[in-house]
């Protein structure tokens, strides 16, 4: 049950080449795919931030839209009554309006596990999504809020006449940089002793207790990361979507993060990253091609919970570890 | 004085619905230990079945006769159907498994019933308010009341009297709660654990879909009602208690309370009032008001 503790040579092996590729690929591919890709990494970095709660420290978040939707509508409002178009202001706007959201709710919810936790998590979302829905003159209620392009790398990189041509290329960099920028820092958190206290809690709360670890500090923390990298995302996400609804902001969102967490594999450290990229085409295509996706998505996720419960990562992994063990 | 009266009509009225709906939920959590999330779909269901259903049997009157009032429980017994073939199917394989996937198999539950509605029923929503419309209006004071009200006010509360007999006082009711307080002390004592989820799990459902019935002739069925009264189901349950049937009952009556005078007083944060709450009682008392840990 232990997540990954792959050696850093061969993740760099293969993460390398993957790197190179996602640079290489806006170069290949037509700029619609790069728009879509860009909208995976974004959710990519939400989900290695829920991953945190669910993988790393074994708490079932259904709340976690809530930080989604602060960072994006932060990035709303800093345009609105700041008048600002940077987005590094964004980015820092972002992170710190869902530190201070997740610190708050943190506080609350840590005290429990398991499916109180997850009740808790939700009915505080609900709480920011039926407040971002009824206080329709400060949030637009259900029409949301328009986020112009932002001006990048403090003003340097404009978006000039053609947006679409600016979203499918240095937003698309600009969303990649933050992107791995962000996975070497949840690589360095959940291999650091924080991380081992983390999982030593996820395994075994009161044998973590008993060697001296405060729970409940190390959930908060793990619970603020948490919402601070979702929250980044939910800034990074508004730019590519032009407009932040109080959709965001409620739980059959949280719920879609965690399907994607679980397609990719929450006992792996890459499983959700490569989730949030798959499960952003599926949907897509999905929603493309028949009214029907709920329940094209409905299917997947039940085949994945009764037959790959690893899912997509995990089940790799395990395929070519297991002659790797024999031999 | 007779405004008052209304109010109090209006939040017994949404608190026999919110019973319903919960104390299915509820029912399921107790025996199984298994939240689950789609329950609101099934409340759903309900509503379009017996719409469906009554408006077939009105075929092209205007007029409600006196046997399309018996149509109203098809809607139950679908659900209750639905139920039956969902938990052995889906449910069962997962009772070893983390709670985790218990919630995610419950959620793509949700997303694919969704559509399912809308593919038998199409994206517009469904109306049987012949029957509401069928039984008048009464005059309390000054004000006009629908009768319609007080009939699903009465089935609440006969629904609620009916389940707790019958939880307290047959033998169903005691298997029940032995399972529910101790599942393998029970299967030790020779109870079939497999057939007491499977009728748990439909009585609950049954509930959601009788909720479902009734409440189509005022409202009718739209898509996305189940996911909302979902929500709602989760803070009676929160407040009452998970598992706890009077706890479920008192959670309603207050939500109902609160959300009447909320949509009278305080309309802009009345649902983030009532999240609040559930919170609130989630921190003071984790088990609910009347729940066990």
């Amino acid at each position: 049950m232990s997540a990954s503790t792959a050696p850093p040579r061969r993740v760099l092996a293969w993460s390398a080449p993957a790197l190179l590729l996602l640079i290489a690929l806006p170069f290949v591919v037509p700029p619609y795919q790069t728009v879509l890709l860009s909208y995976g990494l974004v959710f990519a970095i939400a989900a290695l931030g829920f991953n945190l709660l669910l993988g790393y420290t074994g708490l079932l978040s259904f709340g976690h839209s809530a930080y989604f939707g602060t960072g994006a509508y932060a990035v709303a409002f800093i345009v609105k009554y700041l008048k600002l178009e940077s987005m590094e202001a964004f980015l820092l706007g972002g992170i710190l309006a869902s530190g201070a959201v997740a610190a708050l709710f943190g506080l609350l919810c840590v005290r429990y596990t398991k499916i109180f936790f997850g009740i808790l998590t939700l009915a505080l979302s609900q709480v920011l999504w039926s407040l971002a829905f009824k206080f329709f003159w400060v949030t637009g209620g259900s029409d949301g809020l328009r986020v112009p392009t932002p001006t990048l790398l403090g003003g340097t990189v404009r978006a000039g006449g053609d947006k679409f041509e600016f979203l499918s290329h240095r937003y698309y960099f600009y969303v990649l940089a933050v992107f791995v920028i962000c996975t070497a820092v949840m690589w360095v958190i959940v291999h650091s002793p924080f991380g081992k206290a983390l999982q030593a809690i996820r395994d075994n709360e009161t044998r973590a207790e008993f060697v001296g670890v405060q729970v409940w500090r190390y959930r908060w923390v793990a619970f603020l990361i948490s919402g601070m990298f979702t929250g980044l995302a939910g800034a990074l996400w508004v730019p590519l979507n032009g407009l932040t609804t109080p959709d965001i902001l409620h739980w059959t969102f949280s719920g879609k993060m965690v399907f994607f967490t679980v397609l990719g594999g929450f006992q792996t450290f890459f499983g959700p990253i490569v989730g949030a990229i798959l499960y952003n085409y599926l949907e897509t295509y999905a929603v493309g091609n028949t009214v029907y996706w709920q329940m094209v998505l409905g299917i997947v996720l039940v085949v994945l919970v009764l037959a790959l419960p690893a899912g997509v990562v995990g089940t790799i992994r395990r395929l070519v570890l297991r002659p790797a063990k024999v031999a | 004085m007779d405004t008052i009266v209304v109010h109090l009509l209006n939040a017994l009225l949404y608190a026999s619905v919110m019973f319903l709906i919960a104390g299915g939920l509820s029912l399921i959590y107790g025996v199984m230990r298994i939240v689950n999330l789609a329950h609101g779909n099934l409340y759903a269901f309900g509503a379009y079945v017996t719409a469906w259903a009554v408006g077939r049997g009105l075929g092209g009157a205007t007029e409600a006769s006196f046997w399309l009032y018996l149509l109203l429980p098809v809607g139950a017994f679908a659900a209750a159907a639905l139920g039956a073939v969902l938990e052995p199917t889906l449910l069962r394989p997962l009772y070893r498994r983390a709670e985790e996937y218990q919630l995610l198999i419950t959620f793509g539950l949700l997303l694919i019933l969704e559509d399912v509605m809308r593919l038998l029923w199409g994206p517009y929503p469904l109306q049987a308010s012949a029957l509401y419309e069928g039984l008048g209006s009464l005059t309390i004071g000054e004000s006009i009341y629908p009768t319609y009200n007080l009939v699903v006010i009465v089935i609440g509360a006969a629904a609620a009297a009916a389940l707790w007999a019958f939880v307290y006082r047959t033998q169903f009711g005691v298997v029940l709660r032995a399972t529910s307080q101790n599942m393998r002390m029970a299967q030790a004592l020779g109870v079939n654990v497999n057939r007491v989820y499977v009728q748990a799990f439909t009585l609950g459902c049954f509930m959601a879909g009788l909720a479902g019935s009734v409440i189509v002739p005022q409202q009718g069925a739209v898509l996305g009602m189940g996911v909302d009264a979902l929500i709602l189901a989760f803070v009676v349950v929160v407040i009452g208690g998970l598992g706890s049937l009077e706890g479920a009952l008192i959670g309603a009556v207050m939500v109902g309370v609160v959300r009447e005078a909320g949509i009278t007083f305080f309309p802009e944060i009345e649902l983030a009032v009532l999240y609040l709450m559930a919170a609130l009682v989630l921190l003071i008392r984790p088990a609910g008001i009347l729940g066990r840990a």
